[in-house]
């Protein structure tokens, strides 16, 4: 049977970053057509914590690698120690989600298994071994279908368009096994968090955005943020500008978010920022420029100056409760 | 320090892609063509750390005689000389960094500066898939603290630090929920994040002298490198387009809509 491998990614506190439950979904997916069976894949200094909860997602097995060498995510040690054990398995499909871990590791991975790698996979087609992967391409003017022709077939998915994997589904066998290390010629130095007590950009029910068109003074989006307990995000120009830290960039080159709400204050609508939220459920933008590019993907749109509508929009919604 | 940096000919990221009715590629009519932004803000680090340790930049492209243009420009903004690998037709990122990998043997830099992702294809592999090639290490959509309005940007101080001893260099990563700081040995591949830097206008001198500077053609035949992709682009579509929504007169409009019918908040 063919067999599809699903990377699990810890965070640096060690919590299970939530978007390997979308790549779990994927892979769910892709198993289904491919009649294959899933196993999950978890490599680091400490995963054991992570590994029991990734037991009930339905996979035949969860392969659990701990070494200390592991410690800091690393492409250099991380690839080998994944790459040996696709081998072993042999595994025909190795995925994991576009994570920036996902977009550094699995081309790495996917070269020392030459093997050809499709990057932010929304789908999969085909059946048995004819499977082909549907991908954005032009800051998402284009989808494509690709086939890759390598006997292993690397992907890393976009979480957006994954149902999350649903929990509770019997008990996966967890196996140890001792993974590959290899000397790296790269040293960890820091990591330095950005904090915050909003939920994660990607995993919000709420974004609120805002762009250019705030000159900096964010004070407004965050307040209708909190009020939504909602995630904040930007456009290029404010990350470039160093108004808001660059990891809450929304678009093509930065962050992929489908929220069921996502508000645009201040935003022309470029492609590339486009790209970042087509998807979303429900789309308002707030601009003065009755021709702004964003009107056309929002389901509703308010010609005003953002200054004005913000603070009403929250007393408005504060009506609502 | 010997500085290679990679220039992908793409489309100009304000025009507008349409795909072919037949779904076999895009309508090129009417396209303009740029160097990938990224590469562009390769090519600056390149400057800014040869302007600071010495050495040379060496700018490379692989396609048809048209990425000439691109290899010009980054010649303009003050690369000293190309290497062209001249191929026409698909590649796929194992050709790509197959190639690269050849062409860096042959150069030996200290460094590679890659773009983190082509803005045609979004792949975001290259510099991954060479560094594996290469067995060296890589640090990956490389920023920086300062923003793109700091005294550091303006004095063109590269965000790329290279250690006391040239052995080494130092990378702030842009990454989830943060930056993450590697050092890596060099020789190193590193690929660029938009906040790197802003890159140079060409200058008109610039330009003039650009055309006297060497380009040398390689071909993958010459490098002894197999371009047979193994990654087929089988069928493009448009992306399903959203329904036309409306303008709404003021905020208690806008609340009403969103309560009773998108029911969101
Ligand atoms: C390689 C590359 C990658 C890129 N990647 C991304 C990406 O991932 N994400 C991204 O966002 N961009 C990206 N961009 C940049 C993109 O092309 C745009 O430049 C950017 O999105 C513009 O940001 P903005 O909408 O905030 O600013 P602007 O385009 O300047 O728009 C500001 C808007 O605010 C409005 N406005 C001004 N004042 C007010 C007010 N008081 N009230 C209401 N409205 C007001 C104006 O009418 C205007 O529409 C990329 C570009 C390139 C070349
Ligand atoms: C219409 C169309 C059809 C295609 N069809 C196929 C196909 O059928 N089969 C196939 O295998 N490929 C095909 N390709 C090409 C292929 O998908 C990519 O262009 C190639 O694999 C490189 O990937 P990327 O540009 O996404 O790399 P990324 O990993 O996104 O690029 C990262 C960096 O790599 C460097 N780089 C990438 N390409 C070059 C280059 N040519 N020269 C110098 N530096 C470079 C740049 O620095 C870039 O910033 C097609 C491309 C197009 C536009």
């Amino acid at each position: 049977m063919p067999i599809v491998l699903i990377v699990a990614e810890q965070q640096p506190d060690g919590n299970l970053r939530k978007a390997t439950l979308n790549a779990i979904g994927a892979g769910k997916q892709l198993a289904e057509k491919a009649g294959a069976e899933l196993h999950i894949a978890l490599v680091g200094k400490d995963p054991a914590k992570v590994a029991d909860e990734l037991k009930g997602y339905g996979a035949k097995a969860v392969h659990v690698g701990a070494a200390p060498e592991l410690e800091h995510y690393l492409a250099e040690t991380y690839a080998p120690a994944l790459a040996a054990l696709a081998q072993e398995l042999k595994a025909d499909y190795v995925g994991m989600a576009s994570t920036a871990q996902g977009k550094d590791l699995m081309p790495r991975l996917a070269a020392r298994l030459r093997a050809a790698m499709a990057t932010d996979v929304m789908g999969f087609n085909g059946s048995g071994a004819d499977i082909t992967f549907n991908r954005p391409m032009w800051a998402g003017n284009v989808f494509a279908e690709v086939k890759l022709t390598t006997p292993v077939k690397v992907f890393s998915l976009r979480a957006t368009e994954f149902p999350a994997a649903q929990g509770g589904q019997g008990a996966a066998e967890v196996k140890a096994f001792t993974p590959k290390v290899e000397a790296s010629k790269t040293k960890f130095v820091d990591f330095k968090e950005v904090k915050s007590a909003r939920p994660e950009l990607t995993e919000a029910r709420v974004v609120v955005s805002g762009g250019r068109g705030t000159k900096g003074d964010f004070k407004e989006i965050e307040a209708l943020a909190d009020d939504l307990g909602a995630a904040v995000g930007a456009s290029r120009a404010v990350c470039d500008a160093g108004w808001v830290p660059n990891d809450l960039q929304v678009g093509q080159t930065g962050k992929v978010v489908a929220p069921q709400l996502y508000i645009a204050a201040g935003i022309s609508g470029a492609i590339q920022h486009l790209a970042g939220m087509k998807s979303s459920k429900t789309i308002v933008a707030i601009n003065k420029d009755p021709e702004a590019p964003i009107f056309q993907v929002a389901d509703y749109g308010i010609v005003a100056d953002l200054f004005k509508v913000l603070p009403e929009l929250r007393s408005e919604l504060a009506k609502l409760k | 320090m010997k500085i290679l940096v990679t220039a992908k000919r793409v489309e100009d990221p304000e025009s507008k892609i349409k795909v072919k009715p037949d779904g076999s590629g895009i309508v090129q009519e009417g396209l303009k063509y740029k160097i990938n932004p990224f590469d562009e803000i390769g090519v600056e680090e390149g400057l800014r750390l040869v302007a600071k340790h010495q050495g040379e930049v060496v700018v490379v492209s692989i396609g048809g005689k048209e990425v000439q243009e691109q290899l010009r420009h980054a010649l303009a903004m003050g690369a000293h000389r190309a290497v062209w690998v001249n191929h026409t037709g698909p590649l796929d990122q194992l050709a790509i960094a197959g190639l690269l990998q050849k062409v860096v043997e042959k150069e030996k830099p200290d460094l590679v500066i890659l773009g983190k992702q082509s803005i045609d294809d979004d792949q975001n592999q290259v510099g991954q898939y060479l560094a594996e090639f290469l067995g060296w290490g890589q640090a990956t959509f490389a920023s920086k603290v300062e923003s793109l309005e700091s005294e550091q940007e303006k004095n063109k101080v590269p965000a790329l630090v290279v250690g006391a001893d040239g052995k080494t260099v130092r990378v702030i990563r842009e990454v989830d929920n943060g930056l993450a700081t590697l050092e890596c040995q060099l020789p190193a591949i590193v690929t660029t994040d938009l906040r790197l830097n802003q890159p140079r206008y060409a200058s008109l001198p610039g330009i003039m002298k650009a055309k006297s500077k060497p380009i040398e053609e390689l071909t993958p035949a010459k490098l002894g490198v197999d371009v047979t992709p193994a990654i087929q682009v089988l069928k493009m579509s448009a992306p399903p387009a959203r329904k036309a929504g409306i303008k709404v007169a003021d905020v208690p409009a806008l609340v009403e809509k969103l309560h009773n019918e998108a029911k969101v908040v």
